[in-house]
């Protein structure tokens, strides 16, 4: 009875997708037909790369680095608080459960010393990977959620590692006040709140577009610090 | 050529989230999932969004298949469920 | 024709949440919906004949639409820590009742 209702449900609301955007008086354009010059990202590629300026105006090689750090940042601080809000709420949730994650199975010779080698590699890629952020695909979200894989490694092939670290709390707390320190800063000098106040340089160096690769690195670390203590929390559900 | 293979991924994932939900055992309804993850990873780049594809490859495959495995060792019945 | 099987994949995840007993699956079935979902969004944004939106030359500026990206990577990691929420309440509803099945939570009053 359950099974033929959520058929007849599922059914009606997939005819009401398919009429609302393929029927005769939509807008929709097919797969693979847009055209860029109406859309609301003309503009951003265009600042970017122009014959007719001196230098461009956001001066990143990886135009959706500068959509979401320089055009759209306000929506990035808002993702960075959802993140802390759900490492909180498994924190709290782990307080009742009282009890540590044990397994059967104890670790092998080969996690153990292959955890050695591999998770130094994984931890130097992900911060090479946030520090490039703005000249290849990749950014801070990556970057920090590679730094989380390599400390889940090192919680699963030791069974005395500390789980608690309390250099990740005075990290995140740090980065995440430099970035609105550095926001304050953009508005005391622009009149924007986190304007982009440092001056361009070449398209392509290391050192260019801002202070788009400072944000970004920031970004990766707090993003990094709050998934490893989510994965820790998760482990061992006591509160000490 | 390119849209044959595109075609062909779109409809191996579909078939692996009707086996994920009618599924008998619940281990294999997770390692279902993490195939998903693997597959979209394709799709993602033959539609040429590369900040996706690596975004949705380190999240999808290495944490949530994680989350979901241990979550199941604690439960004591990992066998049937009706 | 891809744009049609991915909007099937969204469907195949709201028939998952609407009809299954067990909570583990419903989270799953939650997760199916939230990829099909990642993956149409993008499609929209898809121009043929252009490259993805990296500058290698000055002046050849031919890219697909870059603004359905920046908004997928948000939503990507959002859903991560939903998931994460949501298993820690499962554990603690297995502690508490000793089952996850939600007929047996419930009381098995039908009207």
């Amino acid at each position: 009875m359950k099974r033929i209702i959520a058929i007849l449900l599922t059914v009606a609301v997939g005819i009401f997708i398919f009429t609302g955007l393929y029927g005769e008086d939509s807008d929709f354009k097919a797969f693979g037909e847009k055209n860029i010059s109406d859309t609301v990202a003309n503009s951003y590629v265009d600042k970017n790369v122009d014959a007719d300026r001196e230098s461009p105006e956001s001066g990143s090689a990886n135009v959706v680095t500068s959509i979401v750090v320089n055009y759209r940042s306000l929506d990035t601080l808002g993702e960075v608080t959802v993140l802390f809000v759900s490492a909180l709420g498994v924190a709290l949730l782990g307080g009742f459960l009282k009890e540590k994650v044990t397994f059967s199975v104890k670790p092998g010779f080969i996690l153990k010393n292959g955890m050695k080698i591999i998770s130094g590699i994984i931890l130097i890629t992900g911060i090479y990977i946030f520090i490039h952020g703005h000249l290849s695909p990749g950014g801070g979200f990556p970057g920090g959620a590679m730094i989380g894989s390599s400390f889940l490694l090192m919680y699963l092939s030791d069974e005395e590692f500390k789980t608690k670290i309390t250099a990740f709390k005075i990290m995140e707390g740090t980065a995440g006040s430099l970035i609105l320190i550095i926001g304050l800063a953009g508005l005391s000098i622009g009149g924007y709140f986190l304007y982009n106040f440092l001056p361009n340089g070449n398209v392509g160096d290391l050192i260019s577009a801002g202070i788009v690769p400072i944000l970004y690195v920031l970004v990766g670390l707090k993003v990094g610090s709050e998934i490893s203590n989510l994965l820790g929390n998760f482990l061992n559900g006591e509160v000490e | 050529m390119i849209e044959v293979v595109e075609i062909i991924v779109g409809a191996l994932m579909l078939l692996f989230a009707v086996l994920a939900i009618e599924s008998k055992k619940l281990i294999n309804s997770v390692i279902y999932m993490s195939l998903m993850s693997l597959l979209s990873v394709v799709s993602f780049i033959i539609m040429k969004a590369p900040d996706v594809g690596i975004t949705e490859a380190v999240i999808g495959s290495g944490l949530v298949t994680f989350l979901f495995v241990i979550t199941l060792t604690q439960i004591k019945k990992t066998g049937d469920t009706k | 024709m891809s744009q049609y099987l991915y909007i099937i994949l969204m469907l195949v995840g709201i028939y998952g949440l609407l009809s299954q007993k067990n909570i583990i699956k419903m989270i799953i079935s939650l997760n199916i919906l939230e990829l099909g979902l990642n993956l149409f969004i993008i499609s929209t944004g898809y121009i043929s004949g252009s490259n993805a939106p990296i500058i290698i030359f000055e002046n050849d500026t031919n890219f697909v639409d870059p603004l359905p990206q920046a908004i997928v990577l948000t939503a990507i990691v959002i859903g991560f820590g939903v998931t994460a929420v949501a298993l820690m309440l499962a554990r603690n509803i297995y502690k508490k009742n000793g089952t996850l099945e939600i007929d047996e939570i419930r009381g098995e009053d039908n009207d």
